[in-house]
């Protein structure tokens, strides 16, 4: 089984288009869905998690590619600041998926960017802002449209 | 025959080389192996650490004359307002004064993106800050504004002076409440779904002197990456808190006030702190050297995390209330093993204050002693005891 979270970017002309159905159903993948925010006639973006076998994961992302959809990796797309974190440990308890963790022999505070989902909660906890998360100014118009 | 040792001989012994000298986390494991006695005759100098956000901190600036001279009243830096109730050209800056166009808790939980402490940290990083400065003007300092951009460098005088840090033992927090709160202590969930503590337990410095036998007015110490002081009993200093029969307070209990001067510091051990709804503050990374003058310092320097205990406290209701209740006793064991139990209910526990970083400290103090660079200073007079 293989499990990997991408960001999408899907292109204004798809948000009218049942594209996750098709994932599940011709590419034969588990999807999870972390966060979309899809509105029309604007560009759609999703955190999405694919679990599957590998090939099925594979052709699932090259017909999205297909579609014009912009792929990447979410690990790629959060980082820890290692020159600003100080190790307090402050994230590890809210982050849901123990992506912040403390390795108890040593107390290191570490992160483990395949895990994260995105969710974004750890990057006003932390004291020293150490999380980034660069998921682009598209994504922070659509957050606050949604918020209103 | 028990184990006696002054000051001047184990600084003798640093001189030469000869000293043996080990972390706080060391000694707790040369105690339970080889007995108290052993310890004390065998170890001078137990070293610890502790690196976390301490609110009471801030730095005395001299910022130098302009021409006209001024006596500056109201003083901003960065935007930061800092205190203008000092002679002409000096003032004191506060961690915890956010900016002046900051938000503040308006939009909440606030961000409180820059503060104080943010700017004792850009000056470390030898960073320009803008200091602007008003006045009323008088005859011997005619200059009614000032307005120039200073590194650390360029200011005359710059002195780190924390009025409380190394607070001995301090509480765990839970939020009892239904709604969350955005506390000094950090996020906490309704309902008691998690717990924040915030001490170096094992390696913290005055949990290794419990009874204040060795540290005083005069005790030389790591002080953000540089060499510091204390220089007084740090405000709130309650060495009448309850005690477990080791001596270790069971709650939050002695705290010191420390100087430095904040030009031999570096950003890696002072880091300005935004806390989420509410406010600014300083992380200062701060270690200090236990002599092993006799048994009794040696079995105070070897409790290990397992018998230092702190209470659960409340902060949904009772803490802004003035309540005074414990929903029960943990020990830092329990703590940093990530769970520990309320009520019968398992509660996640995140630590405000790095383990890593402390040890890191208590490492530092260590080798700079084996070096023969840090020398132990006794102190004039020891912080005030129980009684």
């Amino acid at each position: 089984m293989y499990t990997r979270i991408y960001f999408f970017r899907f292109p204004k002309d798809t948000c009218d288009r049942p594209i996750i159905y098709h994932l599940i159903k011709e590419h034969e993948v588990e999807v999870n869905i972390l966060r979309a925010d899809i509105l029309p006639e604007r560009e759609g973006v999703m955190i999405l998690e694919l679990k599957g076998a590998k090939n099925n994961v594979r052709a699932a992302l090259a017909y999205l590619e297909g579609l014009g959809v912009g792929i990447e990796r979410l690990a790629t797309r959060v980082r820890r600041d290692e020159q600003r974190c100080f190790e307090c440990g402050a994230c590890t308890g809210i982050c849901p998926v123990q992506a912040l963790y403390v390795r108890r022999e040593d107390m290191a505070v570490l992160f483990d960017p395949d895990k994260c989902t995105g969710c974004g909660q750890c990057v006003l906890i932390c004291p020293v802002r150490a999380m980034e998360m660069s998921l682009g100014k598209e994504w922070l118009q659509l957050e606050s449209v949604t918020m209103d | 025959m028990t184990t006696k040792k002054t000051y001047e001989e184990i600084n003798a012994r640093i001189k030469s080389g000869q000293a043996v000298i080990v972390t706080a986390e060391e000694m707790v494991t040369i105690v339970r192996e080889q007995g108290v006695k052993e310890a004390a005759k065998k170890i001078d100098v137990v070293t610890t650490g502790t690196f976390a956000p301490m609110c009471s901190s801030g730095a005395f600036i001299n910022f130098g004359q302009c021409v006209p001279t001024i006596k500056a009243s109201k003083i901003w830096i960065n935007k930061v307002p800092a205190y203008g109730g000092l002679a002409a050209v000096d003032t004191y800056l506060g961690a915890t004064e956010p900016a002046e166009d900051d938000p503040l808790n308006k939009v909440y939980p606030g961000e409180f993106k820059y503060g104080g402490g943010h700017v004792i940290e850009d000056l470390l990083k030898g960073k320009k800050v803008f200091l602007e400065a008003k006045a009323y003007g008088t005859d011997c300092y005619a200059a009614r504004k000032m307005k120039k951009e200073m590194t650390l460098d360029d200011l005359p005088h710059a002195l780190l002076c924390n009025p409380r840090n190394g607070y001995q033992n301090y509480n765990c927090a839970v939020n009892l409440s239904d709604k969350v709160v955005y506390t000094y202590m950090g996020m906490l969930k309704p309902n008691c779904r998690n717990a924040n503590y915030c001490s170096a337990g094992e390696l913290s410095p005055l949990m290794n002197d419990p009874y204040y036998k060795t540290i005083g007015i005069g005790t030389r110490i790591f002080l953000g990456g540089g060499v510091g002081y204390v220089t007084w009993h740090g405000t709130q200093h309650n060495p009448n808190a309850p005690r477990t029969e080791n001596g270790i307070p069971r709650r939050p209990a002695g705290t010191i006030m420390v100087q430095g001067d904040l030009k031999q510091m570096s950003p890696d051990w002072i880091k300005g702190l935004s806390i989420l709804g509410y406010g600014n503050s300083l992380a200062v990374g701060l270690g200090i050297p236990i002599p092993v003058l006799d048994e009794e310092m040696a079995a105070a320097t070897g409790r290990g995390d397992d018998e230092i205990y702190t209470q659960i406290v409340d902060y949904g209701n009772d803490y802004t209330n003035g309540i005074n209740k414990t929903y029960g006793e943990v020990s830092y064991a329990e703590l940093k093993s990530g769970t520990i139990t309320i009520a019968g209910k398992a509660v996640t526990t995140a630590s405000l204050s790095s383990t890593v970083k402390a040890r890191k400290i208590a490492e530092t103090l260590k080798k700079w002693m084996q070096e023969g660079s840090f020398f132990l200073h006794e102190p004039a007079s020891l912080l005030p005891g129980p009684g």
